[in-house]
């Protein structure tokens, strides 16, 4: 069950996606953000659509892979949806039971969320996809580092993401190892009642806290053994340097982004 | 009528995706009652998968396991009562340790059992004793104790529920050789008082030589062979080729026999080597 979060997976590859430097990525990925966000007409989600599924197709990552990483997301898409389905009473009605009427602009406003959200699921699923966990907190760290002359612990933050990131996987493995050993005590997990449940939870989270405690007591003596002391002075073995491809890649995004923009004052 | 039994076991790990993997492929087995079984296998070749269908863990994605002639899936919601039956120690058991003392935590299984109280006392007794911890210990908080002994408060837990099948996944894995004696020692003792049936997973043979009645040797997803510990080593060149180590007193007889020094006896624990030499020199001496 726990194999089955997609959250900062990433699969590797060569498309032209995945050869992107990731500092692009993330910028082309707020843009793209922006850009869902860019009026509240359908035709700009069109814009929107286009760019997606052409970014998806460049990637060579199977469309299955988007539809699974939204799927945990379902029930919050379709709440959202029957929300706005119920209780938007503008437009003409489409359907009265009792109470309940559905409204042409409720059904517009509704389709319109779920199109949103699943876009921006899709595309920042895209952007952890095709970045390797490194890449991207290398590139956090550059696009942060003005904010060091504030002080901003900026190296700090991207090494103490890389490791959050580096530990998820092995974190789900000891999980499902730890609820083994305790079901094969007899501990009701799946089964029983909330109370017995929650009450057999201890004996999952306590091990999991105490080898999470474990690990990071290691870790930190074996960066000290390397000589780790914070980012100063430190050198790095890939130098992210941008190419052509990167600039005309963001220049694509920016005119897809400026076309969102025209499209919504134009139909204002 | 064996105390377990496997039918045409065969699971898939992932079915339908990229990562589709057949971890154990059609194993049909028959363990008896009472027996010290040793089960061996290199990494990845099913053993640990195969372990955890014995105890309902893992469901089959086809075939049948039988415990005491029934299937255990055949009412799922019993599956729990497999679980006391079936007990199982897994690898690195310390990690799976979480109350405030080592008898709580050696308590927690016979508790899920819904023993009494005194009953649930006189069993961490007993499992204390015969895995020699001290009584001392067990008011004792576990996070205190040594890798070792955290490793046998974990083991007893299991023990504890008084299962009519003890599964050890490599319970030796990671300690020193003063360690695993004892830890081995204690198992054997468990046995001799109990007669329960015995799995001892590892993939030293150096470990199991001494003391398992049968081998169970996993390749590649298959069952290699299962048979008298004798005869698995009389096969000592066959498993050196799928990768495990034949004990070392083995090989230094069977090059022995390569020389023509043909003793005509498997040999796989020091003791009985010495033995045999001995008793060849005096024959000599004789002469």
């Amino acid at each position: 069950m726990l194999r089955d979060i997609t959250i900062g997976q990433f699969f590797p590859g060569e498309s032209l996606i995945h050869r992107l430097d990731p500092r692009f990525k993330i910028v082309m990925t707020l843009l793209y953000i922006l850009m869902l966000f860019t009026g509240s007409h359908i035709l700009c989600l069109a814009v929107g659509t286009v760019y997606t599924v052409m970014a998806i197709a460049l990637s060579k990552i199977p469309l299955k892979m988007f539809l699974k990483s939204v799927k945990p997301l379902l029930p919050f898409l379709v709440i959202t949806a029957a929300i706005n389905l119920f209780l938007v009473n503008t437009g003409d009605v489409l359907f009265r039971w009792r109470f309940l009427k559905i409204t042409e602009d409720g059904l517009n406003i509704s389709l319109f969320m779920i199109i949103r959200i699943v876009l921006l699921i899709m595309g920042s699923s895209l952007l952890t996809y095709t970045t390797s966990p490194i890449a991207l907190t290398d590139a956090i760290e550059r696009l942060l580092s003005p904010l060091k002359k504030l002080h901003f612990p900026v190296h700090e933050l991207a090494m103490m993401m890389s490791i959050a990131l580096r530990f998820i996987p092995t974190l789900i493995e000891e999980t499902d190892k730890i609820i083994s050993a305790q079901k094969a005590r007899g501990a009701e997990i799946d089964t029983g009642s909330m109370i017995t449940r929650a009450k057999n939870m201890v004996s999952i989270l306590v091990p999991l806290f105490v080898s999470s405690f474990r690990r990071a007591d290691e870790l930190a003596t074996a960066m000290e053994c390397r000589c780790y002391n914070g980012g100063e002075g430190r050198t790095r073995l890939r130098q992210l340097k941008a190419a052509p491809r990167d600039f005309i890649a963001l220049a694509v995004t920016i005119i897809f982004y400026a076309a969102a923009i025209t499209v919504s004052i134009l139909l204002k | 009528m064996p105390i377990l039994e496997t039918q045409g076991l065969t699971y898939t790990y992932s079915v339908g995706s990229p990562f589709e993997k057949t971890a154990v492929d059609h194993v049909d087995l028959r363990i008896d009652e009472g027996e010290m079984v040793g089960v061996m296998g290199h990494t990845g070749s099913g053993k640990s998968t195969l372990i955890q269908h014995f105890n309902g863990l893992l469901k089959p994605t086809s075939g049948k396991v039988l415990l005491e002639g029934k299937d255990i899936w055949e009412d799922k919601d019993k599956i729990r009562d497999v679980r006391f039956k079936v007990g199982l120690v897994f690898q690195y058991p310390e990690y799976q340790i979480f109350e405030e003392t080592v008898y709580k935590d050696i308590a927690f299984g016979p508790k899920n059992m819904g023993l009494d109280e005194a009953e649930i006392k006189r069993r961490v007794m007993e499992t204390a004793e015969d895995i020699g911890l001290k009584e001392e210990l067990l008011d004792r908080s576990p996070f205190e104790l040594s890798g070792g002994q955290k490793r046998r408060v974990a083991i007893a837990g299991v023990m504890a529920m008084e299962p009519k099948v003890l599964i050890l996944d490599e319970p030796t894995a990671g300690l020193d050789p003063a360690g695993r004696d004892k830890i081995l020692d204690h198992i054997k003792a468990y046995h001799r008082r109990t007669k329960n049936t015995i799995l001892i997973v590892s993939h030293s043979m150096e470990d199991i030589a001494g003391f398992a009645d049968k081998i169970l040797v996993m390749n590649k997803a298959k069952l290699f062979c299962y048979d008298e510990t004798k005869k698995v080593f009389g096969r000592s060149e066959e498993i050196s080729q799928i990768g495990l180590d034949v004990p070392q007193i083995t090989r230094v007889f069977d090059r022995l026999k390569g020389r023509g020094l043909d003793f005509g006896k498997e040999v796989y624990t020091v003791g009985y080597a010495r033995d045999l030499l001995l008793k060849q020199l005096s024959e000599r001496e004789g002469q």
